[in-house]
């Protein structure tokens, strides 16, 4: 059994319209972001795939398998659309 | 250097800041929002940014743009907030010695931050629908070159 971890989630965009809030506090026993995305898009109803998105950890782009700890700022990025 | 502003972009400031007397060269790209898009009228559209890595991702790719192109200065701005059909949305300007270099680097940056900087776009259509740019159907992005 994995020890649930509290993770902080940012929403941005129609994540963020999705989820109804801009961010949230997690507890979790996902062990990686890719994990982590299944559970919250069973909770919040996302509708983006998994391989539609990104991820970043702690402010900086990362892997969908990358070991999560426990207090990481997670946010999930949808396709970007600047310039 | 990159920055995101959620006032108007005054482009003269901008130039006249980047005034360097060893440049003979300066070329700017400015995004303007634009009327339509895939058939609908567009009356405005907000941005929205993840702040912190769009600040870690831009300044990276200004940096890639220094490596590859020998350009003196570059300066990129892009706005969050709403904005109006013809408004500037980015400013990209780049000086270098000769004009060359600048044709390069400013494409570059702009490019990049198309295609990595977290900044989603929202369009509010005439027919009163609303939609994220690229996530309409949140899955199957279709390509452009604009």
């Amino acid at each position: 059994m994995n020890e649930t971890k509290e993770i902080r989630l940012g929403y941005f965009a129609v994540l963020r319209e999705q989820a109804g809030c801009d961010c949230e506090v997690f507890e979790t026993t996902a062990q990686t972001p890719s994990e982590l995305y299944s559970e919250l898009q069973a909770k919040n109803g996302f509708s983006i795939d998994q391989d539609a998105l990104r991820v970043a950890i702690n402010g900086d782009f990362a892997e969908f398998d990358a070991s999560l700890s426990k207090g990481d700022e997670v946010v999930f990025i949808p396709p970007v659309a600047g310039g | 250097m990159f920055s995101l502003s959620p006032e108007p972009i005054d482009v003269q400031k901008l130039r006249d800041g980047m005034i360097l007397e060893d440049c003979g060269g300066f070329s700017v790209f400015e995004g303007w929002v634009r009327n339509l898009n895939e058939g609908k009228i567009v009356q405005k559209l907000t941005y929205e940014a993840y702040e912190e890595l769009a600040l870690l991702e831009a300044e990276r790719i200004e940096k890639e743009a220094f490596e590859l192109f020998p350009v003196k200065q570059i300066r990129s701005v892009h706005r969050v907030g709403t904005l109006e059909v013809s408004e500037v949305a980015v400013w990209i300007g780049v000086a270098s010695v000769h004009r060359k270099e600048s044709f390069g680097a400013c494409r570059y940056v702009i490019d990049e931050i198309k295609k990595r900087v977290p900044i989603w776009k929202k369009e509010f259509f005439a027919d009163g629908t609303e939609a994220w740019t690229r996530c309409d159907h949140c899955a199957g992005n279709h390509a452009h070159d604009h």
